[in-house]
């Protein structure tokens, strides 16, 4: 039987690397070294300068000569609340706008997939926030969006008994996640709706036969066909959403006093109000090592969810 | 056999009704959506008086004053940003090729760690080394430079063109290269005869993801620029001033900033959920 045949041991063959594979080896690296290398200086090199600078004082405004204080920055980070509060601003502020990104996303994407009069340009409607400038929309929600005394929101909303509310003093944080959601929800859609035009139409005519409700083949087919999207929209909505600076920094300045102080804004007043390249840099160590705990998490979530596509 | 004449029943009629109902709903959210970057656009057209009044005016003589004073302001912004995105794409694109070729067609032996040493690197936050980066600047003689910006634009760029050249190469036939290879082509005329005329559709999406990022950019900028390298983000934000009136060139700046970035947004429709997603959705 050849089936028996297949199961012999095969001849040995000498795995002795020869000149000859290792410079195939070399040949497949060459092209991948440039752009290795480069990541690795421009990248790694500044974290290894933080850690360094993470155990010294020093100001950037003063003329003293940097000196090591050793865990002195760290006892500051530790203890300081305002570093806390911002963590915990950043943690709200980001799975807030994700959430409320994805599920307008899913509701969004349902209502592209339909064929209607002009599908093409409403598609192109709604992704248009995420292509504004982040600085631009920003600026813009801040003054004619929500300006208390001229901005249209305030105009659209008095019929219904909302009267010159400083959205920015009163809703600060408020009003910068629905920026965020505002320039996010059109990647989350964008992403659900390749989702749902990727599902199969065979089964849904199938589950139609069988007379299931639009709202029941919905939960039973289409979420759990989506869900590798889904996962993959909250998470790199998350990568991007945590690192907001522009909407803080040019709505709220962070304010009013620390409402809307986010990590990202904490460490820019740091360095630029405090003058504190130490301390920021002690801050900037303590949030990496977070990131590397969360990032180990979403690696692995990320390894899973590429596999969907075969890649 | 007869054939049975096809009537409007009342259920055909509903799922009719239903159609064009889910249309206007779609309608009307995909206007409302839009309705703050429809807003900056009249806003922008308005003169600064007609800008900031109660209730707000939407009849007006509209102006092209206040165009006409940002472009006699954005010059040396305009061309900061378009020499750091331009730059910096280039330098992607050239080092992403290469670098997606190894991690994909004759991959390297550990290809997966490469391709999520990449990736790592977009989860770490920037802004913790912000201090340490400005010092960097500061010593290498790089502060306030356009070299500057062109160098991280291109770090920031890099994982995200990687993994979206890597999933167009592992779409070129293997047959392709396998005639190529018979026909005696070594690796640079793979790339050059075989792969890149097929995956250039796919390098050209790649690059203008790349754009779209660079060019609203404004964290790195407002750091490490002051007047030499200040981009368009830096523009936007001079137009605010510390007092007076501002919306209506406010809102010029801002859209003139956006424009591009929106226009190639618009084009590359088909491409963006490919690049957003680094390749990951067809």
């Amino acid at each position: 039987m050849t089936v028996l045949e297949d199961l012999a041991p095969p001849p040995k063959v000498d795995v002795q690397p020869t000149a000859a594979s290792r410079r195939e080896q070399w040949q497949r690296r060459l092209p991948l070294l440039p752009a290795l290398i480069y990541t690795i200086v421009v990248t790694q090199i500044p974290f290894v300068v933080t850690l360094w600078y993470s155990f010294q004082s020093y100001f950037w405004n003063t003329t003293a000569a940097a000196h090591f204080n050793g865990l002195s920055n760290y006892k500051t980070v530790f203890t300081n609340p305002a570093f806390r509060s911002s963590l915990v601003r950043s943690v709200v502020m980001t799975a807030t706008a994700v959430i409320v990104a994805m599920i307008l996303g899913v509701a969004f994407a349902v209502l592209l997939d339909r064929k209607f009069l002009g599908r093409g340009v409403v598609r192109t409607l709604i992704i248009t926030p995420f292509l504004v400038m982040p600085a631009a929309a920003a600026l813009v929600w801040a003054g004619p969006m929500l300006d208390p005394n001229f901005g249209l929101l305030n105009y659209l909303l008095e019929p219904f008994g909302v009267h010159h509310v400083a959205w920015l003093s009163v809703h600060a944080l408020g009003s910068v996640i629905v920026v965020m959601i505002w320039q996010w929800t059109p990647f989350m859609t964008l992403i659900i709706l390749a989702g749902l035009q990727s599902q199969p139409s065979d089964t849904l005519e199938a589950a139609k036969v069988d007379g299931a409700g639009a709202f029941a083949t919905f939960r039973e087919l289409t979420l759990p066909h989506l869900r590798p999207y889904i996962e993959l929209g909250i998470l790199l909505g998350s990568i991007y959403l945590v690192n907001v600076f522009d909407a803080v920094r040019l709505m709220t300045n962070g304010g009013p006093g620390t409402a809307t102080t986010n990590l990202p804004f904490y460490l820019f007043q740091q360095v630029n109000n405090a003058f504190d390249i130490g301390g920021a840099a002690a801050t900037g160590v303590v949030t990496v090592i977070l990131t590397i705990i969360v990032a180990t998490f979403a690696l692995r979530m990320f390894a899973r969810v590429f596999q969907f596509e075969g890649a | 056999m007869t054939a049975v004449p096809v009537q409007p029943g009342p259920r055909r009629l509903r799922e009719m009704s239903g159609k064009v109902g889910w249309g206007i709903v779609a309608w009307v959210v995909g206007i409302a959506f839009f309705l703050p970057v429809l807003w900056m656009v009249i806003t922008a057209f308005k003169p600064e008086s007609a800008a900031q009044t109660w209730p707000p005016k939407f009849v007006f003589s509209p102006t092209l004053s206040e165009f006409r004073l940002v472009f006699s302001g954005m010059g040396p912004f305009l061309t900061h940003s378009v020499v750091a995105t331009v730059g910096s794409t280039i330098l992607v694109v050239l080092l992403g090729v290469p670098a997606a070729y190894a991690l994909s067609v004759h991959p390297v032996k550990h290809w997966r760690d490469g391709l999520f040493f990449f990736i790592s690197t977009k989860m770490l936050p920037i802004v913790a080394a912000i201090g340490p980066l400005y010092v960097i600047a500061l010593k290498a003689h790089l502060l306030d430079s356009i070299w500057l910006l062109i160098i991280l634009y291109t770090a920031m760029n890099l994982p995200l063109a990687i993994w979206m050249i890597r999933s167009f190469m592992l779409e070129v036939p293997k047959e392709l290269l396998e005639a190529a290879r018979l026909d005696g082509a070594g690796r640079i005329r793979e790339i050059n005869g075989v792969i890149l005329p097929i995956i250039s559709p796919g390098l050209v999406s790649t690059a203008l993801i790349c754009v779209i990022f660079a060019w609203n950019e404004l964290f790195l900028a407002l750091n490490l620029t002051v007047t030499n390298a200040a981009t368009m983000p830096m523009f936007l934000i001079s137009s605010v001033p510390q007092e007076g009136l501002y919306l209506a060139h406010l809102s010029a700046a801002a859209t003139v900033a956006s424009i591009p970035v929106i226009l190639v947004g618009w084009i590359a429709q088909r491409s963006l959920v490919r690049g957003l997603s680094m390749g990951a959705i067809k």
